[in-house]
């Protein structure tokens, strides 16, 4: 495969003839959007976020011969999608805060990946910590302002009921801590948080002080979320890029997308 | 005593389905009358004001005194069987495939004679219990049937002809999370259906009810989801065939007018569960119910709608839930006019506030959910058209024939 690259700089052109020879590998980080797959559930007296739908509009044929297009709805925090600042009430108010205005630079960005896969495995509740990320760092170095920190928890390896795992007291997903949230939104200056299972924050977090404290201080500062991620098994810890573009959608609070992730094969 | 009805086999794929025929007739709008009481159960012929003559068959004037004042009343349905008939040979197409079939002249203790079609445990002489029904066509017909119950007397073939009975029947409970849904599955299952599928949606969630559901003898979980149109066409093209009577158990029930709530994400969420749902079954399953209305011990039999009473008159407390049940009550009678071409009945059941969390703060009396379930299955055992269970249904309906505009205001103050 060749690809026409005259136009572009040197550094691009290098850039997509690696992605064209495989030197760079695309990995796609999404789950497909289908109307099975779970979305947040609040309590029903309160609103919910609407499940991936989908109606056929004209398959060839008597409602349109020669073409097949559906209509899809669903709600911007369905399947795997990105959280933007506005989404949370302690960033309603800073500047460029909705997926319309976050300046377009910010869709790409390095990710480090933070592997507590064994904990999660061991307990559904786990909270990611200070001494997690400590550790990390010192076996793979200071965490680079303004990178994406993507938890793999192999969360996504599960289905269903076990991927939900909603028990009578609520869900008992992993996550972080409060602590944790601050320490990379304040000393690490992370790019944003980027998680396996349907929410930034672990299952039980509404208890935590404050509550979603992912959500509270990596929107409160302008910073994203990713959630519904999948395949960050296949990610380096380190090295990686991820391209995080969601729907211009005015005023959006966020957006079902595609999530990529560059890896240079080793 | 009647031959009791054995299970049926398992189709034979070499045969072809038997297309539903309908018995022929065409009544006089004031023979609608007769027609009201069979979709309802109730025994009504026209009582003259004037003279109190039993009038039958239905007339526009009463022949004793002439009066134009004849309407429908409750009488007494006991008489005698005069005569007899067994009709061997038939030109009718309906009747041919239904040979021999029993017809008999009913003196009625109240007055008029009237021919109906017998049930076998009934002989000439005898007394007898008259009961008004609706036929394949929707027709309203008289069928006589012995003074006291008589062993597998559901099972007669032509009273069955006439019923929706879920023994040996296969059926869809589309919403097993609901109180409504479990009552149902279990009093299906009671009722000596076949099997009873229970539609399950997001089953990564948990239920109240959920592992006495699983153990409920006869009863398989499905995927299905009406809010979604591709699990009702999946779940239509793997089970349509062998659903025989469809039972929608869907249920959203908020409070709130119109005004009150903010925004439209509830309101969507209502018509989405609720009339979408109701249309998404019915474009998924009516057509194979249609096809299927003459298929045997077990053909298809009945879709049915549980309908909040205040489909009728809004209830501004929950009026927003109101015009959605009005909107599925539209759409009921709409596909009751689509299915009876194929002699499948649309069975709507009117309730009051439930037994349930979502009408904590009404007070009673209030339905409880087993005793909606009961009250469905014996409906669909008699094939009524309308059920109303409950006082609350009961009375909302009472009002309504008297004054409409005076419940109206009575429910929005
Ligand atoms: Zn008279």
């Amino acid at each position: 495969m060749s690809r026409n690259t005259d136009m572009a700089s040197p550094d691009l052109a290098a850039f997509a003839g690696a992605i064209a020879s495989g030197a760079i590998d695309v990995v796609d980080l999404t789950h497909t959007l289908t109307p099975e797959f779970p979305t947040i559930v609040m309590p029903p007296e309160l609103g919910q976020c609407a499940p991936f739908r989908m109606e056929e509009v004209s398959r060839y044929d008597e409602r349109g011969g020669a073409w097949y297009w559906n209509n899809i709805s669903m709600g911007e925090h369905t399947g795997t999608h990105f959280d933007a600042p506005v989404h949370w009430i302690s960033g309603k108010d800073l500047p460029r805060n909705s997926v319309d205005t976050i300046p377009p630079g910010d869709f790409i960005a390095p990710a480090v990946v933070i592997d507590i896969s064994k904990q999660s495995a061991e307990n559904p509740d786990y909270e990611l910590t200070v001494a997690d990320v400590s550790a990390w760092e010192k076996q793979h170095g200071r965490i680079p302002a303004r990178s994406w920190v993507l938890l793999r928890t192999d969360w996504s390896k599960r289905a269903g009921r076990e991927y939900v795992n909603m028990h009578e007291d609520g869900q008992h997903t992993p996550g972080p801590g409060p602590e944790v949230v601050r320490f990379l939104v304040e000393e690490r200056d992370v790019h944003g948080l980027g998680t396996e299972t349907i929410g930034t924050d672990a299952g039980q977090a509404f208890h935590f002080n404050p509550p979603y404290p992912a959500h509270y201080y990596m929107h409160g500062k302008g910073r994203y979320g990713l959630q519904c991620l999948t395949n960050l098994d296949l990610l380096p810890p380190t090295g990686s890029v991820i391209l995080a573009a969601p729907l211009k959608i005015r005023r959006g609070s966020g957006s079902p997308l595609r999530v990529l992730a560059l890896v240079p094969r080793e | 005593m009647t031959e009791p009805l054995v299970r049926p086999k398992r189709k034979n794929p070499l045969k072809k389905t038997r297309v539903p025929l309908l018995p022929q007739g065409v009544r006089s709008r004031t023979a609608l009358g007769l027609t009201e009481a069979a979709a309802e159960g109730r025994f009504r012929l026209q009582v003259c004001s004037d003279c109190a003559a039993v009038i039958y068959p239905p007339r526009d004037a009463c022949p004793r005194c002439l009066s134009a004042r004849l309407p429908f009343r409750d009488v007494d349905n006991r008489g005698t069987l005069l005569a007899e008939t067994t009709i061997r040979t038939s030109t009718d197409v309906y009747f041919r495939e239904r040979m021999p079939w029993r017809i008999g002249t009913v003196q009625l203790d109240a007055g008029p004679s009237i021919v109906a079609h017998l049930h076998g445990d009934l002989r000439e002489g005898e007394r007898t219990r008259l009961a008004l029904k609706l036929d394949k066509s929707g027709q309203a017909i008289a069928m006589a049937l012995p003074m006291e119950d008589t062993p597998n007397m559901a099972d007669d073939p032509q009273w069955r002809e006439l019923t929706c009975d879920p023994k040996f029947r296969r059926v869809l409970i589309t919403d097993g999370r609901t109180a409504v849904g479990q009552a149902l599955a279990e009093a299906c299952s009671a009722a000596g259906a076949s099997v009873v599928f229970v539609g399950v949606a997001d089953p990564w969630k948990p239920f109240p009810g959920e592992e006495r559901l699983r153990k409920l003898e006869r009863v398989e979980i499905v995927a299905l989801d009406l809010t979604d149109t591709i699990s009702v066409n999946e779940c239509a093209g793997e089970y349509a065939p062998r659903v025989d009577i469809l039972i929608n158990t869907a249920e959203h029930v908020r409070t709130g007018g119109i005004i009150e709530r903010k925004g439209l994400t509830v309101a969507r969420e209502e018509l989405e569960i609720r009339y979408f749902g109701l249309t998404r079954l019915a474009q998924a399953f009516g057509p194979v119910l249609r096809a299927r209305g003459a298929d045997g011990v077990n053909s298809a039999a009945a879709f049915v709608n549980l309908l909040s009473v205040y489909a009728l008159a809004n209830w501004p407390a929950y009026g927003a839930f109101s015009a959605t049940e009005a909107a599925c009550l539209s759409a009921a009678q709409s596909l009751r006019a689509e299915l009876r071409p194929g002699g499948v009945k649309v069975l709507n059941v009117f309730f009051g506030p439930l037994e349930t969390e979502w009408y904590q703060a009404v007070p009673p009396p209030k339905v409880a959910p087993s005793a909606l379930a009961n009250a469905t299955v014996r409906a669909l055992q008699q094939g009524l058209e309308d059920l109303f269970v409950g006082d609350i249904a009961e009375d909302i309906r009472a009002r309504l024939a008297v004054s409409p505009k005076a419940l109206e205001r009575e429910l929005g103050s």
